[in-house]
């Protein structure tokens, strides 16, 4: 275990330093500079903040400057932001993010299992359908199109929430529905095929035969067999959520990480593009890895062999 | 059956000894099926024909297909021309959906828009397609030192910000809906490549495996001729997946301003475009919103029709 | 089958217990919902307004976006501020006197300005400030220490010509007394000392790189304090019991939220949660312009303000190193149209290149001057076209693509303007949507033929508007060279006389506008706003700054 733990780490920086080198040269690729705007700064003023941020080094120069930096765990001042690290401006937006995308994951989980299950046990049935439209809605309606319309009904309209902000409990109601809508959907339907299986299984139809208590084959049997598939769709998607969905916070206005990520790249804001890049790229490598480790766990056939599969 | 009718075809029979010939079991009979012979597709398609809604989906897509191609041509206005003074129309005789904030007609637009999309959608999800299952197929069928690293490039390549590539790409490369595309499967591939990969690491230990390499069969003939050719179920209902899932990605694209260039439009920027003032102007919303609603609908309910027609276990 | 109804009914209850529990506590949330009854807004004087950015920072010396300049503004006192007509009056300077050669400016300082820690503002914080923005070390170099080019010496001090300070035309002669020397007789200098590059800065500063990010730091010595700042999220200003005019000061709070969503601005604006929407900081999506002037008719600001909004051709670039065929594409859209049926927020055409609202002589330039350098003339326009390609030789027009960054309005425009090229002109012309930074990049170094471009004034003086042309300007982006243009406008630069300088730029326009057609001007901006029917005392300036400070709620 502590070897396949070291091995896999090991891999883990390697990835990390290839997606440090992409990023860094793909970003430097692209036209534009932090300091340009609509009315020009003048050449020489320019030319020192450029001198001053150390832009105006070749970039392989720039690039192992950078290097040397993270290594120490410096990731460097926004130079959009002047004066805030860039550590600080992640780890503030990714907690908004955070925040709403677990509470959406959760409630996606809850109501997703929940209408998957139904929707199995009373399979061709009414409430399979109306289970099933609905889950077929969500994945079908764009986010973008969803978020506008509850934000329009329920927050001007209505006006039972905020049409946007980041302040109170009531804040999070609109944008964790509009987050949460397509991953219900999508467990929903998970659920429910994997649930139909294990239905028809033959040690379901045992367990029948015996005689056991129907509660005891559901929840014993049906319910654990039947969300394994959700479990492990659970990772990569808590791994797509946290990192914040741009649309959601453009809409809800939400100081989340999408936003800012989306703002840094238009800003050209080179220490904060490499630092959320960094940040995301450890955040799914460790999901992959955490992903991992619950297969083993969860499935003992198997093995934990290195980088040979078994 | 009336018992006592006279015209009965048997009832004047001779019958001779002969006809009482004992037959007995014919040994060899037994062993031929009866039922025409059906390969694994023909075999499917029976099943998907018997889901009345996969099939439904199917004939929707048709139509959307359809509609696209010869949508624009029906009515005589075209995508591009303003008309200012018929602003942000409700649909009439003269406009079937309405104008848009120019003066469009939004009957064309919406059915070109659709064009787009679909050949966005399509074109991506056929390169994700040819790309992944090569990349996945090596890595499944090698496995070890190969398949790590291989698997680490793909993971890489997922975690590089999506919108500089995008970027860049529009630099580099003229605007247009090559572009677009292109930036659709640099990473698009990579979804597919880890379904494929999965497939041939599940197929390539079974026995029929394992029997044509001990007869000497070489790469190139279990990769392409065993394994692949098994592992076409999951790849045909990803690649039907894919399609709704670029189609998504472009409006998302559309959304952030790097999507398809203005005058051309898909349903994703349409609906884009339509989203500050829909409650005003409902229309330019609901048409574009409802065909991509309906064509990813189609595609899923589709894909998934197909998934249980191709495995066997569900009949 | 009747544990299977069990547990449907399970789950029905756990699915109702939800939505019951989020409908207990939507009703708390009615109640707090925020201004949404006028008495209690007046009670609280609290303002709710939205940026569409949020300002990278609030030092005065780094800030250069019109979302610092608002909240800078609600922070900050220069020397002078801008009354309702944009007319300079005293400030943290009192009184001040301007020597008959227009050279030499002595500001009286008032007593009893004090910064937020309870400290005097002195003479001596404005020449800390102004010398920190010339300091060629300060780290970020300021980007708009030119604006402090008009002292005498600055651009030396800034350009590492000289490293010794006094040099610099700037002296406090005594804590209350502040001296300024100029290069040329500036008619403007005056007004230009309330924009924030020329703000006093706390000497404390110079030990804490950091302060301008934290609000715990922030000294400031305007009407009102930084109190919270949540990066991407949320930043709120209360009022400063220690400034000088506070008796005036009617507002509480300020909380500014950062959407950067028009519709969602407007949403948020419809349903209570803001007081105040549209432009500087925002923009009301012009799909909804009709509707709102409708159902929002008496809240409606609309104010002609001194920007313009413009395509510029590359004269350097086939086919328009050709004038006439320059004429030919600005003389053959129709401006009313567009600001009717696409921007629909009642700008006002623009023939010209100076908006109205800026000064000139006596009254305003574009009073004084007016603005008929060309007309819209589809007849004319085809015979400049046929006569410009004779000239060039060209029997087909080569191909043309025009640029725009993204963004709604912009796409608009553009789209409604190559129609109209192509119904007037029979032209196809090709629009091309692109990123900022590239569409900046490529617009700066004249890799385009016909670029989207805007510009708003620095200073209420038409200077603003031609300098930017002359062939040595960093932001002349069209590659137009002309020695009689640069002539004019140095002759301006060096004059007195209010009167002749505005002649000479009138000619100067002549040049730009009617002979050359460099620019081909499309509409005068319009200060698009919504305030609730209770807040009063939003000034908006002649260039479209808002200032919120001396605002209440009655």
């Amino acid at each position: 275990m502590v070897r396949y733990v070291a091995n896999k780490f090991f891999y883990m920086l390697v990835s990390l330093f290839i997606l440090i080198s992409a990023t860094f040269f793909l970003m430097k690729a692209i036209p534009g500079d932090p300091f340009m705007s609509e009315k020009k700064v003048p050449p020489e003023i320019q030319a020192r903040l450029m001198e001053q941020y150390g832009l105006d080094k070749p970039v392989y120069q720039q690039y192992f400057k950078y290097l040397g930096d993270i290594a120490t765990g410096d990731f460097g001042i926004s130079m959009k932001h002047q004066n805030q690290e860039v550590t600080g401006i992640i780890l503030q937006t990714f907690s908004a993010s955070l925040k709403i995308g677990l509470i959406a994951i959760v409630i996606s989980v809850f109501i997703g299992v929940l209408l998957g299950m139904l929707a199995a046990l009373y399979h061709r049935k009414l409430i399979d359908n109306v289970a099933m439209i609905l889950a077929v809605l969500g994945i079908a309606v764009p986010s973008f199109v969803l978020a506008s319309l509850i934000q329009f009904v329920f927050g001007e309209k209505l006006g039972w929430f905020n049409v946007m902000g980041f302040d109170g409990p009531l804040d999070y109601v609109l944008p964790v529905a509009a987050l949460a809508a397509q991953p219900i959907a999508f467990i929903a339907r998970l659920t429910r095929s994997s649930m139909l299986e294990v239905l028809h299984a033959d040690y379901i139809k045992t367990a029948k035969a015996k005689g056991l208590n129907w509660f005891t084959i559901m929840f014993r049997h049906v319910i654990r067999n039947g969300i394994l598939p959700v479990v492990t769709y659970i990772g990569p998607m808590t791994a797509n959520i946290i990192t914040g969905s741009v649309v959601i916070e453009q809409i809800f206005s939400i100081g989340g990480i999408g936003k800012v990520f989306v703002e840094c790249i238009t800003n050209r804001d080179y220490t904060m593009i490499m630092g959320v890049t960094i940040f995301y790229g450890i955040l799914l490598m460790l999901a992959r890895f955490i992903t991992d480790i619950v297969y083993v766990l969860v499935d003992p056939r198997i093995k934990l062999t290195g980088g040979k599969e078994g | 059956m009336a018992v006592n009718d006279t015209t009965l075809p048997n009832a004047n029979v001779e019958l001779s000894p002969e006809d009482f010939r004992k037959i007995g079991v014919d040994e060899k009979q037994a062993e031929v099926i009866q039922r025409e012979s059906l390969s694994a597709w023909q075999d499917a398609w029976l099943r998907l024909r018997k889901n009345k809604l996969a099939m439904a989906s199917l004939v929707v897509l048709v139509l959307i297909i359809l509609a696209a191609i010869i949508g624009p041509f029906i009515s005589k206005f075209n995508y591009y021309s303003n008309d200012l003074l018929n602003t942000n129309q409700p649909p009439s005789k003269e406009h079937w959906f309405g104008t848009d904030d120019l003066g469009r007609d939004m009957f064309v637009r919406t059915w070109m828009g659709a064009r787009i999309s679909l050949i966005v959608g399509l074109a991506a999800a056929l390169i994700d397609l040819m790309i992944g299952v090569i990349y996945g197929g090596i890595m499944g069928f090698f496995g070890g030192r190969v398949d790590a690293i291989m698997n680490k490039f793909s993971e890489i390549l997922y975690s590089i910000p999506y919108m500089l590539v995008t970027i860049l790409l529009l630099v580099v490369f003229e605007p247009s809906i090559g572009t677009i595309i292109l930036a659709l499967t640099i990473t698009g591939w990579i979804n597919m490549s880890w379904i494929v990969r999965g497939e041939i690491m599940q197929l390539k230990n079974r026995e029929y495996v394992l029997a044509s390499r001990s007869m000497g069969a070489g790469s190139n003939r279990l990769l392409f001729r065993h394994l692949l050719p098994n592992a076409v179920g999951p790849i045909i209902v990803t690649l039907t997946l894919s399609v709704p899932n670029a189609i998504f990605s472009e409006a998302f694209l559309s959304f952030l301003g790097l999507g398809v260039q203005a005058p051309v439009a898909s349903l994703g920027s349409m609906i884009n475009d339509a989203l500050t003032g829909w409650m005003y102007y409902p229309w330019r919303m609901l048409f574009p919103a409802i065909l991509i609603s309906l064509t990813m609908l189609a595609f899923n309910i589709f894909g998934d029709g197909l998934r249980d027609a191709l495995d066997p276990k569900l009949k | 089958m009747r544990r299977k109804t069990l547990l449907t009914l399970l789950t029905l209850l756990l699915v109702a217990g939800t939505v019951l529990a989020g409908c207990g506590s939507k009703k708390e949330g009615e109640g707090s919902g925020s201004s949404k009854e006028n008495t209690a807004a007046a009670k609280e004087q609290v303002l709710h307004i939205n940026l569409s950015a949020e300002p990278p920072t609030f030092d005065p010396a780094q800030a250069q976006d019109s979302q610092a300049h608002t909240v800078l503004n609600m922070m900050y006192e220069g020397l002078v501020r801008l009354d309702e007509n944009s007319k300079p009056i005293p400030g943290v300077a009192e009184k001040w006197e301007i020597s008959s050669d227009g050279l030499k400016y002595v500001f009286h300082l008032r007593k009893d300005a004090k910064w937020s820690n309870g400290d005097p503002v002195t003479a001596k914080d404005f020449v800390f400030a102004w010398q920190r923005v010339l300091d060629p070390n300060t780290t970020p170099a300021p980007p708009y220490a030119y604006q402090l080019y008009y002292i005498k010496g600055a651009e030396d001090f800034n350009g590492k010509k000289t490293t010794d300070f006094s040099t610099v035309g700037v002296k406090a002669t005594d804590d209350n007394t502040l001296e300024v020397t100029l290069n040329n007789p500036t008619p403007y200098f005056l007004g230009l000392t309330s924009f924030y590059t020329f703000y006093p800065v706390h000497q404390s500063v110079k030990d804490n790189a950091k302060w301008s990010a934290d609000p715990k730091t922030m000294i400031t010595n305007g009407p009102f304090t930084l109190t919270t700042w949540t990066t991407g999220q949320k930043i709120e200003v209360s009022k400063n019991a220690n400034y000088w005019d506070n008796k005036d000061i009617k507002l509480n709070k300020i909380t500014m939220s950062l959407s950067n969503s028009g519709a969602t601005e407007l949403s948020s604006y419809r349903s209570g949660q803001l007081d105040f929407a549209g432009m500087p900081n925002g923009e009301i999506p012009t799909d909804q312009m009709p509707a709102v002037k409708k159902e929002l008719k008496d809240e409606l600001d609309l104010k002609a303000v001194g920007s313009i909004y413009y395509y510029q051709f590359n004269v350097t670039a086939k086919p328009f190193d050709n004038a006439k065929i320059r004429k030919a594409f600005t003389m053959s859209i129709n401006r009313q149209d567009i600001v009717d049926k696409v921007t629909q927020s009642e700008e006002k055409p623009a023939f010209g290149f100076v908006p109205p609202g800026i000064a000139g002589a006596k009254d305003e330039f574009r009073t004084e001057h007016k603005d008929d350098f060309f007309t819209e003339n589809m007849d004319e326009a085809k015979k400049m076209l046929q006569e410009g390609m004779q000239e060039e030789g060209y029997t087909t027009l080569p191909p043309v693509t025009l640029i725009y960054n993204s963004s709604d309005k912009h796409k608009k425009i553009a789209l409604a303007v190559a129609d109209m090229w192509k119904t007037n002109l029979g032209v196809d012309v090709k629009t091309e949507n692109q990123e900022w930074g590239v569409f900046l990049k490529n617009r700066r170094s004249l890799n385009y033929q016909i670029a989207r471009a805007g510009w708003s004034p620095d200073y209420n003086d038409p200077m603003t508007f031609f300098d930017l042309w002359t062939s040595k300007s960093g932001n002349n982006d069209v590659g137009f060279k002309n020695p009689d243009y640069d002539a004019l406008i140095k002759d301006a630069y060096s004059s007195a006389d209010n009167n002749k300088r505005m002649e000479d730029f009138t000619k100067a326009e002549n040049i730009l506008i009617k002979d050359q057609q460099v620019l081909m001007p499309i509409y005068y901006y319009t200060n698009v706003a919504l305030l609730k029917p209770n807040l009063k005392g939003v000034l908006i300036d002649y260039a479209g700054g808002v200032d919120f400070t001396r605002a209440y709620f009655e």
